[in-house]
Formats: structure tokens, sequence, C-alpha cells
């Protein structure tokens, strides 16, 4: 811990009553922040100030405050999830700012993302992708083969691995100047095409999946790698490329 | 009332599978006439909803999160046990359910125990089916590794996120079922009141969180699998959002709450960094499969090194003391979690801790990256490589199986733990207490299941790592979807719940009355200053160690607090909107209650056992002490008049399978 003066801050931040409302930034001054703090304890501070003078604190959506539930999710000067890379918001940590800094603080932006409040926003829309199709379809049973029954070259299951440590934050979508879901649907389709267990109705699944993605209102991939370099779990775009792939065989076999 | 745990008697290996068979089954036609509840979307809850819609029952699943995907499993690191025995190395059902009995300080159900580690074989399977991406090995072949308090490598894992991996399956399971419409999914929504209707759990009054809308919702069951009350201490690993409320609720309600005061501290966590925590972050117990714990022998070089003044790495092997391998040779830096926090607490109450709070201790990797290293060398056919060379590929193997922990941990504390030691310090983690169940899982409201950690049923005193995972998934799929039928097949007659009915009211009113009090109070304090004050209580008082004069003094704050928070609360903003305030106010107030409870229940408990440590029954090594003879019991709590009179039942434990031993790790 140092010893010296915390950092000051100005933050803007974007207000917002509810979806049906017009929403603006508004500016907050903050003093004495530790460079220890993260992101959302730093806004935790504001919010604390807000309450004691009567106003209403921002509403914002977070919850494990470890990188790892996927709730946190906005645009921090511009980028999802801040300057750091590989890291969520609430990993953020306040070192990466210095005293006197201005931050503006949005939430993501995308038609299929409609506000709900402040930087809360709706991302059911995922929800609904994987409801079309991202999982297997085997029934609880006590009676599956045995885990061991077929072996799965290492390589291939690091991959599919790799693909699966997705957590669904939204900010590829909101780092794309399309507003594309591509790479969060690729994840998903990787990871079972990768696997064996998962190659049974690969191509049901990614012409559903595309198909969901499309009506939900996400735009199209134009190979810009922006998403890959937000992506606070580094999801790779051969994900994409893998997913072409597999769609183009499975509209090929289709007709 | 008499508690009745309903568990099977004859050899415990046939139990389970001589249960099932006597059970009420309901047919396939008539499950589609049965609506069942399911609150929390976690490993229990999701496995749960899934496994029962796919039965054919009419699912409602509730999460307070946006999304099912989010809920707080997703956050477990380490690992999930089975007794599949792949290492060829003993392991088998009875061991897992040795250790885990053992592990839990005999403080646990044999019956249940040895049914979790009966279909522990079972999760693994399903999970691979899923398309669950676990750990291989070369040959294709699924990879283990160990985990502190057993002898064996039981433990499946994907790198350094498991939870997360079989939270996505149960989640994916889960959005099938959506799919085809047999689970009805409430998003951000929050059960803030059971119904009970003639002595059933019969529906629950939940908000809708982004409308602020009050709904009846009814059911012929209610699961509750909304986790851990490990909040109640402020600072924890738990997800910010974590809470009691739905488990609170249904206590209020009748249901008994069974050994509140049994929680794990977590001795792998990064340490406290200033006033602002919000919470507190663990480092998966993996690592101490290659970490090695250790402070200073002398004093002087702990004041240096808070000083800035030495540098870990600076200090030689005889310099330092690596107190769990001194105390604890033949299980060493794999001792289970309570024996392993308790020591580092010894040491930096001693006055050995590294940071400036004076509570921190190191795990270090450098050994194992050395001998990594060197294996790795030997493989690659240059055994004599430099010692640079060395380090790097010992680094590079370190980072295949910790990549994420260690990155983790650098964004955090701006530490490179390949260079120099971790620094950690225990916290709470999980919470063994919970709802009381039988052996079918229902809690004292007929009716009403409670599944994961939010029942108390499997872990006893102490939880070993990777077990959470495992009871987690196999509540939820391989027992409650079974146990359940054999209430609901009574109700096949029945036709749905209406909802208008005076109990639906009644709950209804009281949940509106309830928040519209806290809204329309005219205080000046925040829920989290409310919140952050009772931490610090169950902290110094309730925590690692505790004793009858702390206990009592927490009893009396914590109701001094309970009658501030009422005068004094502000809530910002109003009952019908997107109020974070409001959800976090009405949380904190259930918390405030059920601190109590558990000094209650901590103080009436003189002995020690598992985590539960009383400074009065210890040996004179100073290692935790049972007493067998008036202790071998389940406390399970029945609220009184209000939260200062619980009633104390008991339901004693027979172990006939296990001996009882005073627990060693030496």
């Amino acid at each position: 811990m140092s010893n010296q003066a915390g950092m000051n801050l100005t933050l803007k931040v974007w207000r917002q009553k509810d979806g049906n409302s017009k929403g603006k930034i508004e500016t907050y001054k903050l003093a004495d922040i530790s460079e220890h703090m993260s992101f959302l304890e730093m806004l935790d501070v504001l919010n604390e100030q807000l309450i004691s003078e009567g106003k209403e604190p921002v509403a914002f959506d977070h919850d494990c405050r470890e990188g790892i539930c996927g709730s946190c999710s906005m645009h921090i000067n511009g980028e999802p999830h801040g300057p750091d890379r590989g890291v969520t918001t609430c990993q953020l940590h306040m070192r990466k700012f210095k005293d006197g800094d201005t931050i503006y603080v949005e939430p993501f932006r995308a038609k299929a993302f409609p506000v709900i409040k402040d930087l809360v926003v709706d991302r059911s829309a995922f929800d609904r992708i994987i409801q079309a199709g991202g999982f297997v379809s085997v029934n609880t049973s006590g009676n599956s083969q045995d885990a061991n029954a077929i072996p799965i070259p290492k390589a291939e299951a690091d991959k599919a691995f790799d693909a699966a440590t997705c957590i669904g934050c939204g900010a590829c979508v909101a780092s794309c100047k399309n507003a594309s879901a591509m790479l969060f649907v690729s994840a998903k389709v990787s990871q079972f095409a990768l696997l064996p267990q998962g190659q049974v109705e690969g191509k049901e699944r990614v012409l559903n999946m595309v198909q969901q993605m499309d009506d939900e209102g996400f735009g199209n991939c134009t190979n810009t790698g922006a998403c890959e370099v937000e992506c606070p779990k580094g999801i790779s775009l051969e994900n994409i490329a893998r997913m072409n792939r597999e769609f183009l065989k499975a509209k090929i076999h289709k007709e | 009332m008499q508690l009745d745990s309903k568990c099977p008697t004859g050899p415990i290996k046939d139990q389970w599978t001589d249960h099932k068979n006597k059970i009420n089954v309901v047919n396939p036609a008539n499950k589609r006439l049965i609506d069942v509840i399911v609150v929390g979307t976690g490993l229990a809850g999701g496995s749960a909803a899934a496994s029962l819609a796919e039965m054919g029952y009419n699912v409602k699943s509730f999460c307070f999160q946006d999304s099912p995907r989010r809920a707080h499993s997703i956050a477990a690191q380490g690992g999930i046990n089975a007794a599949k025995n792949y290492q060829n190395d003993g392991d088998s059902v009875y061991r897992l359910f040795y250790d885990t009995v053992k592990g839990g300080d005999y403080r646990a159900r044999e019956s249940n125990v040895y049914r979790l580690a009966e279909v522990s074989t079972n999760i693994i399977d399903q999970c691979v089916a899923q398309g669950v991406p676990f750990a291989r090995e070369y040959g294709g072949l699924l990879d283990n590794r160990s985990f502190g308090g057993v002898l064996v490598s039981r433990t499946f894992y994907a790198k350094g996120q498991t939870g997360q991996q079989l939270l996505l399956g149960a989640y994916s399971a889960m959005s099938r079922q959506i799919g085809k419409g047999k689970i009805k999914m409430f998003n951000r929504h929050e059960m803030l009141e059971l119904v009970v209707v003639d002595g059933k759990a019969r529906g629950i009054i939940a908000r809708n969180l982004v409308t602020g809308e009050l709904q009846r919702h009814s059911a012929h069951a209610v699961v509750l699998a909304t986790g851990g009350y490990g909040n109640v201490f402020f600072l924890s690993t738990n997800a910010m959002g974590s809470n009691v409320t739905a488990s609170w609720r249904a206590h209020k309600k009748g249901a008994f709450f069974a050994n509140p005061c049994y929680t794990q501290i977590h001795p792998t966590c990064i340490p406290r960094s200033g006033d602002y925590q919000s919470k507190l972050t663990l480092m998966s117990e993996s690592l101490r499969n290659d970490g090695r714990i250790w402070v200073p022998k002398n004093i002087e070089d702990v004041e240096a090194i808070r000083k800035g003044k030495k540098k870990p790495t600076e200090l030689s092997e005889e310099e330092r003391d690596y107190y769990l391998e001194r105390r604890y040779p033949s299980f060493g830096n794999l001792v289970p979690r309570d024996v392993a926090s308790r020591a580092a607490k010894e040491r930096c109450d001693a006055g050995y801790g590294v940071n400036e709070t004076g509570e921190a201790v190191y795990l270090d990797f450098a050994s194992a990256i050395e001998r990594y290293g060197k294996e790795q060398a030997t493989i690659e056919g240059n055994e004599n490589s430099s010692k640079e060379e060395i380090i790097r590929l010992g680094e590079q193997v370190i980072e295949n199986k910790y990549g994420n922990l260690f990155q983790m941990y650098e964004k955090i504390t701006d530490d490179n733990p390949y260079k120099t030691p971790m620094k950690i310090y225990p916290a709470v983690h999980y919470t063994m207490g919970g709802l009381w169940v039988d052996y079918n899982l229902m809690t004292t409201v007929k009716g009403c299941y409670a599944a994961g950690e939010a029942n108390f049923s499997d872990h006893g005193a102490n939880r070993l790592g990777a077990s959470a995972l495992m009871q987690g998934l196999a509540d939820g799929y391989f027992v409650l979807p079974y146990t359940i039928g054999d209430y609901l097949a009574d109700d096949i007659r029945t036709g749905p719940i209406p909802t208008d009915s005076k109990e639906f009211d009644e709950a209804e009113k009281a949940v509106k009355t309830r928040l519209e009090m806290l809204i329309s109070n005219k205080g000046t304090k925040s829920a989290d200053y409310y919140h952050r004050k009772l931490g610090k209580i169950m902290w110094d008082k309730c925590g690692m160690a505790r004793n009858e004069k702390e206990l009592n003094e927490a009893i009396a704050e914590i109701k001094e607090i309970r009658q501030d928070f009422y005068k004094n609360i502000f809530v910002p903003g109003s009952t019908s909107e997107f109020n974070p305030e409001l959800e976090k106010a009405a949380r904190v107030e259930d918390f405030l209650e059920l601190g109590e409870l558990f000094a209650h229940d901590a103080l009436h408990r003189e002995e020690s056992c598992g985590g539960h440590f009383r400074d009065e029954s210890q040996t004179e090594e100073g290692e935790a002490k049972r007493d067998d003879d008036n202790y071998t019991y389940v406390a399970a709590w029945e609220h009184g008049v209000s939260p200062s009179d619980p009633i104390l039942h008991k339901e004693e434990l027979t172990f006939e399978n296990i001996e009882l031993k005073q627990r060693s790790y030496k």
C-alpha cells in the first residue's frame, strides 16, 4: 500500500432512468482514490458519495468481481472493460489511471443490448442464441457411458476448452463496429465442433444458432478483429473461421 | 417436533439403491400435470431444473442475475471429486465416503455422504457427455489432480475454471429445456417470500428486479438452490449478490436452519488491501499441490520485509519456516482447509505476517518451478540445461497448470507470482450449515426442498476441496429428481395451485409492507454501511476462533446494529423501478437476523469441530478438540418469536461404518 495521497478524478457517467427515457452524461468529481482499488470499488465510492448527498446511485451490473461471471459490462474511455487487456471491468485496477484523469463510463452499446438503466443493459439475446442450439442433446442419465470411453486428443480438448472459457459478457459485440456477435457464437460452436460429443448434431447447431443470432439483430463480421483485442478471455478469431467452415458445410449438406 | 432424517437402514452400500426402489414414482403422463419452482441456477439449481424438465415436470426457474449462466458456482476454480480410481491409486466409493466424513470432522450423516460418493462417478460421465472440456492427458484420457485432506488423486478439473465449465454444462442443459418450453426462465427475479398453504410449500413471491413488480408464482413443490450465506461476513469470496434471503424466508416459514456456525474459512485468498475492499478473491486450493507455504523464521526478517528493506526471495531455506510441513509432516501443505487456515492465523497472531496489515503468509512456487523445469529438460533430452533455461521451462509447466490464477493474482496485486511468492491469507469461502433437510432433501416445510450449498447435508463441520461442485451436481442431477417424486406422487390429482388464495394475499402483502418500510424510512445510512459493520463483528468474534465472551458480545452488538438499521437505513429511489440499493437493503436485513442465529449456534456448541474452533476446546498442541459425548448431533434451529429466541432441535448422528477418531493429519 502506498502512503501517497490518492488520485483526484473526474467521471463522466452515462445516466438513463430506464429503457424509454433519454440518457445523458453527468459529471462527478472523486477525491483520494487509491490505486489499489478495482474500478468497481471506485464506483462503490462514488455511489456511497451520491447516497450521502441524497442522490440516486449509478446502476451497474456486477456480481463475482473476479472476472468470471461476465456480469460487468461497461465502456470505459471508449473501450469495453477499459484500457487494460485480458481483464473484465471488475479486475481493472485504478493503477491504470493517473491523478487528474477524466474517465468516460458508458454502457455497452448495441441494438441487441437495449439499456435497462444507467450502465445496465439487457443481454438476454445471448441466452436465446444458446437456447437455439448451444448444447448437446443428452438427458441426465445415471447410465451414460464411462467418461474415458472416448479418448480425445489433448490438443483438440485444449482448443475446445479455450473456446469454452467465453464468459458471455458481450464485450465482443460492444467493440464491433457492426455490433456482431460472431465471436461469442463461434466460441460455443467451436467448443462442440472440436469434441466428439458435440459433433453428432453439429450441423443443426451451427445453422440454428446463426439463424437466432441474425434474428436478434446482431451485425455481420467484417474481420476487423476488434473483438479479439477487447475480449477479456482472449477468445481467438480462429473460432469465427471455424464457425464459417462449419456453417458452409452444414448449408451445403442441407441443400 | 421430532426430526426424522428418513435415512434408509441396512448395509450402507445398498441404501440408495434400495431407497430408490421403494419410493413413489410419478408416471410420465402425470409429470406433465405437476409444476416445480427452482430458485437459483447454480450447479444445484441449474442441474435440478434441467433434469426435472427432461423428466417431464413443468419447471419455473428463477435467478437474480441477468442470466442463469452467472450464478456463483461459475467462480469455483480447482475441481470436482469423483471416485473413478482412474489413477489406480486405491480410490473407491468407500474411500471417498471415508475421507468426506473424516474431513467433515464426523459431523455429517453417513447415509448422505455415502450416496454422494456413490453418484460422484455418474457426474463425470454426465458432464463429459454434455461436452464439458475437462483437462486431458496426452493419451486422450481424463487427467486428475490431488486436493487437501486426502491421499489419492481424484479431482477432475478444467484448468482453474472447473466451476465455469460445469456450470455452463448445466446452463446448456437448462437452455435446451427453455428452448423446448419445459423450463420457464425468470432472469432478474428475486424470491422474497415462500408461500405455504395447508402446511405445504406451494409457491413464492418474486420481485421483477427491472420493473419492481411483485409476482405470485405457484407450484406443487419449491426447490431452493440459492447457495450459501458467507456474505454475512461482508467480505468473503462469494459474489456480491450472494445472499441468504431465500433460505431465511423459508426458515421464518418453518424450515429449520442447521449448524449455521459451520463456516469454511479458505486458507488461500488474496489478502485485504484497504477499507474500500468490496470482496476477497480466492486462489484455488489446487495451488497447494505445488506451492509451499511459509513465513520467515526470524522476526527481524518479518520487519525488514514489511518495511520493504528485504525481499522474500533473499531469504535462504534455513531462514524460512515452512510451518505446515513442520507441524504436519504426513499431509504437509495439503492438510484440510480448516487446519491450514488456523495455522496461518496462528503464525500471523504471533507476529509473523508478511505484509503491512500483518495478515499474510507466503505461497511459494520456486521449488515447483525448478522441479518441473528439470523434469521438462530431461524429457527434452537437455539434462545439462542452464539454470535460466530450467526456470523458463518450469514456468511454462506452471503456466499450463495455473495460468489463469497467476494472471488473476498479478492483475489484482501488481506482483508477478512467477518471480516472487504469492501473499495469501484465509477468507470466508463456503458455509457448510444451511437449511436442514432429510435424506430426500426436503426441509421441515413439506414440499420445500433445499439443494447444494443451501442445505447442510453432506460436509459436516468442514468441506474438503473439490467437494462443493460434486455435491451441487449430485443433488441436482442424481438425487433430487428421484426423491422429489416420492412427495409429488400424492399431487397428481391436485391440479394447478391457485394464486388468489389468502395465503398468497398475505405473503405478497408482507413483502410489500417490508419493501415500503425500507424505502420510506427517513434515515441517512446506506445498506453497505450496516453490512460492513455486521461483517466486522462476524469476522472478529465469530471467525476463525471463537469463545464464550466474544460470542456473547457479538449477539449483543448484532442486536444493536439491527435496531439502528430500522431507525437509520436510507434507501434511495422507489420500489417500482430497477433499484439495486433496495435489493441490498432487503438482503442485509436478513443477514442481520441470520448473524445472530449464527452466534447463538457457535455459542451453544462448546466443542471444536472442523471449521468451528472454540478457544475453550483445544489440545495442548493447539489442535481442535471434539467432544463426541455431548455434541455428536446436528443442531437444527427453529425460528422463535424473534430472531433472538431460536429453538434448538437435535438430530443425533450415529456412526456405524466409520469409527469416530480425533482427526490427525500429522
